[in-house]
């Protein structure tokens, strides 16, 4: 295995001088894309992902829609710009096709697509800057945009990365130490259900650390979900008193 | 048990009460609790508690009324958009007082594509092809002949209506016949076409502006202008 140009964790210091069980910055927004019925702009660090969401609205070709539910179709693309050394091509690679749908069955359990027969959801997510950890920050920003567009769900998913560093178990993976770690471990949980709806694991895991590794990345949930909150909360108080005054 | 207060601003998943509460609106039962599947305010109406929907698209009940635009004409109805997720359906026997031979008379005779309709909402089934099924045979419903439809966003249908009808009281003020559906869209008709112009932009004031307080008194004040200048 090739060595990474920094050291990634010396001392319990991480490359970015977080320590194992940290979080980047979180950022998030919602309702940003104002021609989607839904839309919000989630960063963990650099890794910032916008997900719009249209629908549900009528299936076309009917032939497609479902009788007992809704369909989702979820697109995840990364802009041609959102990656360090070489331009990205725009065409949809296998793995963003995988991931797409990856996030389509990570988000299904949440959503009530029972509520809306005949009808489907879009949902698109761009990462405008890849820095490790896009599928779980796009999962947060696709559950965001759908509460937004006021669609039914069971709970919201929140998206979080776990991984091995030099044999330590750490929370939300850079890019460098997704290339250069030794596992990671993209979870995807609902905070108030505690029902997990995403779980991919790569490398090699002993059972200590991954149990390790479910609780930390509970943690990081826990702690995006209340990001995410204040941010509907932001978003939706001044809505609220439009409505229904004050 | 309740775990919600009033007016609280509630997300998908959070707790509002134990299943032996009365409970409506956009909420779910998880095991033995309710929780909220939107992101909705949190209203005490008599001795229920109503998760109030703060976004999103409009779902048929029954009772509701509804402007819709017939969409296509089948072979015993007619399809009707009602700016929901699927469209709804009006069948003949709904739509018209007496029987009709279908062999001599064609369905276009009564309703076309385009045309336009204030109905009630009779019946909701979504196991069913068309979810909603509408009626005519009540009061205050039928083919829209003249006026304007404008379109809202269904939730901010409340704050046109005003509490107890205060605000749309005041825009009848105005002298002409207002019938606001429930699914965001709102037919004007008005002796004068001007005062039609006049009603549309007013309302979709409304629902640009509907945070500020004393609206109905600002909407009130501009009534009394428009008519003065009117005169």
């Amino acid at each position: 295995m090739k060595k990474p140009p920094v050291p990634l964790l010396q001392n319990g210091v991480r490359a970015d001088g977080r320590s194992p069980d940290q979080m980047r910055e979180i950022e998030i927004s919602v309702g940003v894309v104002t021609n989607a019925d839904g839309s919000a702009v989630v960063s963990y660090g650099n890794t910032t992902a916008v997900a719009a969401v249209y629908g549900p609205r009528e299936m076309h070709p009917r032939h497609l829609s479902l009788p007992d539910r809704g369909v989702m179709r979820v697109r995840y693309h990364m802009a041609p710009f959102s990656t360090k050394d070489e331009r990205k091509s725009p065409t949809p690679s296998r793995r963003e096709i995988e991931i797409s749908k990856v996030l389509r069955e990570a988000l299904e359990p949440a959503v009530m697509l029972e509520q809306y027969p005949r009808s489907r959801i879009d949902v698109f997510v761009e990462i405008l800057q890849a820095d490790g950890s896009t599928r779980v920050a796009s999962l947060t920003a696709a559950s965001l945009a759908l509460a937004d567009a006021g669609v039914y769900m069971r709970d919201v998913v929140i998206g979080v990365s776990v991984g091995i560093v030099n044999g330590t178990v750490v929370l939300d993976l850079t890019g460098l130490e997704d290339q250069y770690g030794e596992g990671d471990l993209p979870v995807g949980y609902m905070p108030n259900l505690q029902k997990f709806t995403l779980l991919q694991l790569d490398g090699a895991w002993s059972r200590e650390k991954f149990l390790e590794a479910l609780s930390l990345a509970v943690n990081g949930v826990n702690y995006v979900y209340q990001k995410a909150r204040d941010a509907l909360r932001n978003r939706y108080m001044s809505i609220a008193e439009e409505i229904y005054g004050r | 048990m309740y775990y919600v207060t009033p007016r609280q601003l509630v997300f998908p998943g959070d707790l509002v009460a134990t299943s032996d509460s009365k409970v409506e609106g956009a909420v779910y039962l998880d095991g033995n609790k309710y929780r909220s599947s939107t992101v909705g305010l949190v209203e005490f109406r008599d001795d229920t508690v109503v998760v109030v929907p703060l976004e999103g698209i409009y779902r048929p009940k029954r009772g509701d009324t509804v402007v819709g635009y017939v969409t296509d004409v089948l072979a015993t109805g007619w399809e009707v958009d009602i700016k929901s997720f699927t469209s709804a359906y009006l069948p003949i026997s709904e739509a018209l007082q007496r029987q009709v031979d279908l062999e001599t008379t064609p369905l276009t005779a009564f309703l076309n594509i385009g045309d336009v309709i204030v109905a009630k909402v009779k019946e909701v089934d979504m196991t069913d092809e068309f979810p909603a099924i509408l009626t005519l045979r009540e009061e205050r419903v039928g083919k829209v002949e003249r006026g304007i439809v404008v379109e809202i966003t269904p939730v901010k249908v409340p704050r046109v209506i005003g509490k107890k009808a205060s605000m749309l009281n005041t825009l009848l003020e105005v002298g002409c016949d207002i019938v606001v559906g429930q699914n965001g869209r709102i037919w004007v008709k008005c002796k004068d076409a001007r005062d039609e112009v006049f009603l549309a932009s007013l309302i979709k004031k409304i629902e640009a502006e509907s945070h500020v307080m004393k609206l109905t008194d600002r909407v009130k004040a501009e009534i009394e202008n428009y008519k003065r200048a009117r005169l």
